[in-house]
């Protein structure tokens, strides 16, 4: 399978304050395909997530080392905007967060922030992201209500619709179905097979089954190392390390 | 087996659960008839002189019974008015700088704004007096007192309950609404502005009403500002407040003005009543959405 990369992670480390979150991550994600990371609770998986988008600079004392680089470009050089930064790689969260306010200015929003669209434009947009985020149907006839009166499960697809607003390359997801029912998880697994077509996604998921169906790449992470990476087929199919096998087993995590 | 019948120990539980109960709930009953007792005294005492033409007269010396306390709601209201101006976009400010900043100076502040609420409202008033009303009457004999100094003395009053109401209700919100909003590149301000703040709004609100409800009710530190007024006088002289007229009345030697004072405390709980209940219903409709 020949693809472009989108995404380059060299010699990565991360410290909260003295205590050492990744250890030398290297990895290539492959353009337009689903990448997911898996491994138990504080392996560092969601860590790194937020490393790709710089989420992490807020955090007090926290430091990284290493050059993650996004299509050829240092994300952290001196010359990126970490907003325009956020704008190219969107994020959807664990827990649906809408924000206190109807649901067209919900999808707005981001719009309004990078002033991609007015008027007209923007309606057409925000009706897009919506239809992409396959929650249109379902929130065409009350755009102007409270984003808060929906069920968990829209609430994550409008977070999705959100995110798609401000047209991303990358989009990050970190356990994004760990809230919903299974009903709700099946429609975001099927939305993000689609947005593979035009995105690059992302994600962390603790549910290893949604990872073998959803995804190209697989990454395991243990102990804040990125124990083994490779296509799913092979990570779920034929893992090369012992400690892989023994976590997609149930052995242990 | 274990036995499923009552042990002494069970019983001693019983008891001493039953007696804390009571010892609760007869604290609580002591606390509302304290302010029953005061609401229903001031209520009889002063519905007497409750009508309308209260309302909408000034005071008259020669017919007492005629007069009315017009001047000193509105001079109230104005007042509150200007401290409202005054301290809410002051403390919101800080508030949000209390929030956000970390560091030395931030601590400072926090701690010289506790100092600043602990002063006596007296000192404040006088503060005022020193700084602004002597001068200007230095310069100006006859002039000085004003309405305007009052609504400052009580807008610095108000100042560092705005703020700490901001402060921690900014810090109810949660880590991953603001999380959410940066995640799209929006930035800090834009998001503090348009996201975090609207979603603290009911809190602050309240937090800004119950500010307002304690500072209605200062007498001290008008005495030093706004000097009181028998007449309507416009906001940059000498005015008249709820809590001065009450001071007057209650110390004179008229009868009917001696109960004319109780109407007039009552006209002022009852203004301070409908600002904390319009603050607890901002409060419950915004738990709601």
């Amino acid at each position: 399978m020949q693809t472009t990369t989108c995404v380059t992670v060299q010699n990565v480390s991360f410290w909260y304050g003295s205590n050492q979150a990744l250890f030398d991550i290297n990895m290539t994600i492959p353009q337009h395909a689903v990448t997911a990371f898996i491994g138990p609770s504080g392996c560092g998986k969601s860590t790194f997530l937020r490393c790709l988008n710089r989420m992490n600079d807020r955090i007090d004392g926290s430091k990284m080392t290493g050059k993650i680089e996004l299509s050829g470009q240092d994300i952290r050089d001196r010359s990126v905007s970490v907003e325009a930064l956020r704008r190219t790689v969107g994020m959807v969260f664990q827990k649906p967060v809408p924000f206190p306010m109807s649901i067209y200015d919900n999808v707005a929003f981001g719009p309004r922030t990078h002033q991609l669209a007015r008027g007209r434009a923007l309606d057409e947009l925000v009706e897009k992201c919506l239809i992409d985020a396959a929650l249109w149907d379902e929130v065409k006839d009350k755009l102007k209500s409270s984003a808060m009166a929906l069920s968990g499960g829209q609430q994550q697809r409008l977070c999705i619709a959100r995110t798609l607003s401000v047209s991303p390359d990358v989009i990050l997801m970190d356990e994004p179905c760990s809230a919903l029912d299974p009903n709700s998880t099946h429609r975001i697994e099927e939305l993000i097979t689609r947005l593979k077509n035009a995105y690059t996604v992302i994600i962390v998921t603790h549910n290893l089954q949604q990872a073998k169906r959803i995804s190209d790449m697989t990454g395991f992470f243990l102990r804040g190392e990125l124990v083994e990476f490779g296509s799913s087929e092979t990570v779920f199919g034929t893992p090369a390390r012992k400690e892989t096998d023994d976590y997609i087993n149930g052995r242990f995590g | 087996m274990t036995s499923l019948a009552s042990t002494p120990v069970l019983f001693q539980r019983r008891v001493l659960n039953a007696l804390f109960q009571a010892l609760c709930g007869i604290c609580a009953i002591i606390a509302i008839a304290v302010l029953g007792y005061v609401l229903w005294f001031l209520f009889r005492q002063g519905i007497t002189y409750f009508k309308p033409s209260f309302f909408t007269r000034l005071p008259d010396n020669v017919n007492p019974a005629l007069g009315g306390i017009k001047h000193s709601i509105l001079g109230s209201v104005n007042i509150l008015g200007i401290a409202l101006g005054i301290s809410i976009p002051i403390g919101i400010l800080s508030g949000i700088y209390q929030a956000e900043a970390n560091g030395k100076l931030c601590q400072i502040v926090r701690f010289l704004t506790d100092v600043l609420n602990g002063i006596p409202s007296i000192v404040i008033g006088l503060f005022i007096y020193a700084i602004w009303i002597l001068p200007y009457a230095q310069k100006h004999p006859g002039q000085g007192y004003s309405g305007i100094a009052g609504g400052a003395a009580l807008g610095i009053m108000m100042i560092p309950l705005v703020m700490r109401t901001t402060d921690e209700m900014l810090h109810l919100v949660p880590q991953s609404l603001w999380d959410a909003s940066l995640a799209l590149g929006t930035p800090r301000w834009r998001t503090m502005l348009f996201v975090v703040l609207p979603s603290a709004r009911n809190g602050i609100v309240t937090g800004i009403m119950l500010a307002l409800a304690r500072v209605a009710g200062e007498t001290a530190p008008l005495l030093f500002t706004v000097l009181g007024n028998e007449f309507l006088g416009p906001i940059t002289g000498p005015v008249d407040a709820l809590p001065l007229r009450l001071y007057k009345y209650a110390t004179s030697s008229d009868p009917v003005q001696n109960a004319m004072a109780w109407s007039t405390a009552l006209t002022l709980i009852l203004i301070i009543l409908i600002l904390s209940i319009l603050a607890r219903f901002l409060t419950r409709a915004g738990k709601r959405s």
